[in-house]
């Protein structure tokens, strides 16, 4: 018994993957183990805890209950995508490590993509929303309370690159990898 | 002059490599820029019953699965991997010990146990095949639960005679004769029930085996590289000088993590040795709350005797533990609550018996706390309940019962878990006790409670105190070696979960090498680097690590300061290390910087780059002698160990204000406050940040998380969706910390250990303040909502005394 395969070209932090993969293959499983892309953490594999929220064009979803075949054609960011195209840390990023936001950094990744959305969503967020926009994502090291922090630092950091013309978590530029095949 | 960076809020290095999702855990190991290549995958079949025999294995249709390598059952194994799992930590009063084989031989004792192992292409076949495994059973009657094991209607092994694996009895002085002769006595029961460690990231292991030079090398996520690697080559009848065993990033531990070693950690580097392939296995969250370890869960009956002061005569405490199926590390969970209930407190007399009992559950090793929640819990229920018996301040009742300052070091008379006596270094539980009592407003707090009460509004206040033996040995080390770029290469053989071990301890190196902070970098957990270490658990790797490395460094300047010396002419004495720069103090133009230090430490002097080059311009040696002086080596390394005499005691206090909703019982945070004692702080914000998690995790432990086993030892909430860890929803807004630095005179940088601490008070805490909100005993943790409906409902039936099963002495 061997597995039908599924050509499936997505998007990845604006490259263009092309992955040949069975259809029960989760998104997360793809991000990982054929793209390479190890940031993106699995820690339940039933959507609860969050470390595997990737955004799928612009959306947080859990990578976990997604299969890659349903992400043909879609544009993805993971947690490698959120670095500045100089390598220099996003504004999530930046924040989290201000206000030591992370302790085993085995959550993180889930952390940055929810509040990178979010932030898109709602740039000036009171204190209430800061804690309701990290809800969902489970955290066993800190406790939420530098988290919390960090997301209000995080909003800081965008309204000033926002008025000096850089978005939140800008994605790295468009090319190709040597696993897919053109961008 | 240089900073000092000991006792700054330093931001962490490892956060540059976590934020960007280049973090290396274990089941990122084998994976490249085009993925994973040429890794095989491994899945587990586990028992679905708690307690039968196994009467046939049939494999016959696993490796006609296309993508399958191999399959292992208890029959294909062989010499040690044929034996049961060691147990590690053997106690005279273990008398019946048992462990588990790496694959069930006959039996099985827990749901989750492993019984055959696949390894396949990947993860998905490997599945596939052990769903294709038929294993008959005959079902044995299962035993859950402290009253079924103590009841032993049914035992969990044939001959281990009323499930009981030990019983330990531990005297100070003669407490039931002082409780006999008491003014007051009272007694009480108290439960705590199971919860886990839960780090984000399962257990997993990578092996490697190198045919061409005969080396196996294991990536593991553990809290114990040299374990592994000590039972890897035992197991597989390597030498220790063939296994290698490297601990990448770990996504949490919180003491699950320790090592025994689990099944896998040994049949992955079989597999890998067998195959000739990469082998992994990544543990999945149902499988972790099957198959790796819970703690928690203790029996108390406590009997004590006071005076009219609320000062102890004697205290008498029984109680029963349950350590699941098998018992590889020992007694120590059960022997830390013996020793560790007596916190700041001197009980005069005291006698504690134990009897550590097998149930059909997964087996119980330490979980953050470590037997201490349970100690703490029953002390501080204890002082509760003889305040309110004599209408007392609980604070007042504490305070009569203290160690005073002037009274360390202290020798409780027992002996700790280590083996070395109990003795208390240092501390102040006065001051903690007035620095608590401000920080959450307990002297104001009867008049807010009154005017809450006159608006319908129920509030309770607690307060819990702890001591903490932290930094247990036996000894660890650190290898600090200054490179030739003047770059300084630190290993310590300690793992790290989290602890930002990189950054406090680089902290401690810049400050007694006088080197730039950015020039450090520690690597911790590889056995290549440093065969010999302990682990990272009891909240020791500061205490023990960190003084190791401030060792080392001391012996790597030593040398700095020798050669320097000989290049500038002048005494070491008058030579001063600033930003990595030697230079002669007051005569800041007469230097050398480390890397050309570095560079003549080694008579060997090809000119491979600049600092070689830079270097000619000095000499040091005498030509008369040999190169490499007689007791001198090349290079410019200081290696140094740290084994100190016995723990350094920490200590502290919590208190919470909850609000219990009249109708639906729902309990609310309205106020925490912590006052934490671990010595000098190294980082300030990191130890902040090991406390917040603490009490996270205790919140959990106290209002939410337990193991649902049903009769027939099924976990009925194996899940994240049913197990139920706090959110930020769950956690208060604010934690009010306050520290006290009493310094431990039993290390050089006079710290105690803090990653624990969080999580002790917790459940002492939260059941003195819902009892102090609603007026009825809380005797039995975590609560609910629905449970304190339930003992609300019951108040109002058969109205109970606020002094659990009080009995005034005659």
């Amino acid at each position: 018994m061997t597995d039908e395969l599924h050509d499936v070209r997505m998007t990845v932090n604006g490259v263009a993957h092309d992955v040949r993969v069975p259809a029960r293959r989760l998104l997360s499983d793809a991000l990982r183990h054929d793209l390479g892309l190890t940031g993106t953490h699995v820690g339940c594999e039933h959507g609860v805890c969050g470390a595997c929220t990737v955004l799928v064009d612009g959306r947080p979803m859990r990578s976990c209950l997604m299969f890659a075949v349903s992400a043909v054609d879609a544009e993805i960011t993971t947690v490698e995508g959120l670095t500045g195209a100089d390598g220099s840390l996003g504004p999530v990023q930046q924040a989290f490590a201000e206000c030591h936001g992370l302790q085993c950094g085995f959550c993180t990744p889930g952390f940055l993509t929810t509040i990178t959305a979010g932030l898109r969503e709602n740039p000036h967020p009171t204190h209430e929303e800061c804690r309701d926009m990290i809800a969902g994502n489970l955290c066993r090291c800190t406790g939420y309370q530098n988290i919390v922090k960090a997301v209000e630092r995080a909003a800081e950091l965008v309204s000033t690159s926002s008025t000096t013309g850089e978005g939140a978590g800008s994605t790295t530029g468009a090319g190709s990898t040597s696993d897919g095949e053109t961008a | 002059m240089t900073t000092k960076l000991m006792g700054t809020p330093v931001q962490r290095v490892e956060d540059q490599r976590f934020l960007r999702g280049q973090g290396r855990y274990v089941d990122d190991i084998g994976v490249g820029p085009g993925g994973e290549q040429g890794v095989l995958h491994a899945a587990v079949l586990r028992s679905p019953h708690a307690h039968a025999r196994i009467l046939d294995i049939d494999v016959d249709e696993v490796l006609d699965l296309e993508g399958v390598h191999a399959v292992w059952t208890y029959d294909d194994l062989a010499g040690p991997m044929a034996e049961p799992l060691p147990l590690l930590i053997p106690h005279p009063a273990l008398t019946h010990g048992r462990t588990q084989y790496a694959l069930a031989k006959d039996e099985v004792n827990h749901v989750g146990e492993a019984i055959a192992f696949v390894v396949a292409d990947d993860r998905y076949v490997a599945e596939d095949a052990v769903g294709r495994i038929k294993v008959s059973y005959d079902f044995l009657p299962p035993v859950v639960g402290i009253d079924n094991a103590r009841a032993a209607a049914n035992l969990v092994h044939d001959d281990v005679p009323g499930n009981v694996g030990a019983r330990l009895e531990q005297n100070v002085g003669d407490a039931p004769a002082a409780i006999a002769k008491a003014p007051h006595r009272l007694e009480l029961d108290l439960t705590i029930e199971r919860s886990a460690c839960m780090p984000m990231e399962g257990r997993g292991t990578v092996a490697r085996w190198d045919a061409d030079i005969n080396r196996m090398q294991v990536w593991t996520s553990t809290q114990t590289s040299t374990g592994v690697r000590a039972a890897v080559a035992v197991k597989l009848e390597l030498d220790l000088g063939q296994v290698d065993v490297i601990t990448p990033d770990v996504g949490g531990g919180f003491g699950v993590k320790i090592n025994h070693p689990w099944p896998e950690e040994l049949l992955v580097p079989m597999a890998a040795r067998t195959l000739g392939r990469t082998v992994k296995f990544t543990e999945d969250r149902r499988e972790h709350f099957i198959s790796s370890a819970h703690e928690r869960g203790q029996v108390h009956h406590v009997t004590v005797g006071f005076d009219d002061d609320g000062r102890l005569h004697g205290l008498d405490v029984e109680f029963w533990h349950d350590h699941g199926a098998y018992t590889p590390y020992g007694l120590i969970v059960p022997i830390i609550t013996s020793t560790q209930l007596l916190g700041p407190y001197k009980p005069q007399n005291y006698r504690v018996v134990f009897e550590s009992l097998y149930t059909n559950t997964v087996m119980v090793t330490p979980y953050r706390g470590a037997g201490r929640p349970q100690g703490c819990y029953t002390m501080e229920r204890t002082m509760d309940a003889i305040a309110a018996y004599l209408g007392k301040d609980r604070t007042e009742v504490r305070a009569v019962n203290f160690i005073q300052p002037d009274e360390f070091p202290y020798d409780q008379g027992m002996i700790f878990q280590d083996g070395r006596e109990l003795e208390y270094d240092s501390g102040d539980y006065p001051a903690s006790l007035e620095k608590i009592k401000a920080l959450i407003g307990w002297d104001d707090f009867p008049t807010f409670q009154k005017s809450m009460a006159a608006a319908g509004r129920k509030v309770g206040i607690g307060l819990a105190c702890y001591v903490e033996g932290t930094g247990v040995g036996p000894y660890e080390g650190a290898h600090v070696h200054i490179e030739t770029s003047g770059k300084v290469k630190v290993a310590t053989g300690l793992t790290t979960q989290g602890q930002g071990h990189a950054t406090v301890f680089a902290q401690l190196v810049a400050d007694e090498l006088g080197c730039s902070f950015e020039d450090v970098e520690v690597v911790t957990g590889d056995t290549r680097r440093m065969p010999y270490a302990v682990g990272t658990f009891a909240s020791r790797a500061a205490v023990m690590s960190g003084s190791a490395i401030h060792l080392a460094a001391k012996r790597a300047k030593e040398k700095v300061l020798k050669i320097a010396a000989d290049a500038l002419e002048a005494s070491p004495d008058d030579l001063q290390i600033v930003d990595g720069v030697v230079s002669v103090k007051g005569s800041p133009g007469t230097s050398i910087d480390l890397g050309t230090v570095s560079v003549l430490s080694n008579p060997l002097r090809y000119a491979f780059d600049e600092a070689s080059k830079a270097a000619t311009q000095f000499s040091v040696g005498d030509p008369g002698k040999p190169p490499v002086p007689e007791d001198e080596e090349p290079g410019l390394e200081g290696k140094d160990f740290y084994s100190p005499e016995r723990a350094t005691f920490a200590s502290g206090m919590h208190a919470v204000i909850v609000e219990t909703d009249p109708l639906t019982a729902e309990i609310t945070i309205l106020k925490y406050a912590v006052v934490h004692d671990c010595g000098h702080l190294i980082n300030p914000m990191i130890v902040e940040g090991q406390i917040h998690g603490g009490v996270a995790q205790g919140i959990g432990g106290a209002l939410y998380e337990r193991m649902a086993y049903d009769e027939s030892g099924q976990l009925l909430n194996a899940s994240f969706m049913d197990f139920l860890m706090p959110y930020v929803t769950e956690i208060p807004d604010t934690i009010a910390i306050d520290h006290l630095e009493t310094p431990s005179p039993l290390n050089p940088l006079g710290i105690k250990g803090a990653g624990e601490a969080g999580v002790i008070p917790s459940a002492a805490v939260f059941a003195a303040a819902i009892e102090d909100a609603e007026g009825f005993p809380i005797t039995a943790m975590p609560i609910s909502p629905s449970e304190l409906f339930e003992l609300r409902s019951r108040s109002l039936v058969e109205p109970v005394e606020t002094t659990p099963e009080g009995t005034p002495a005659p």
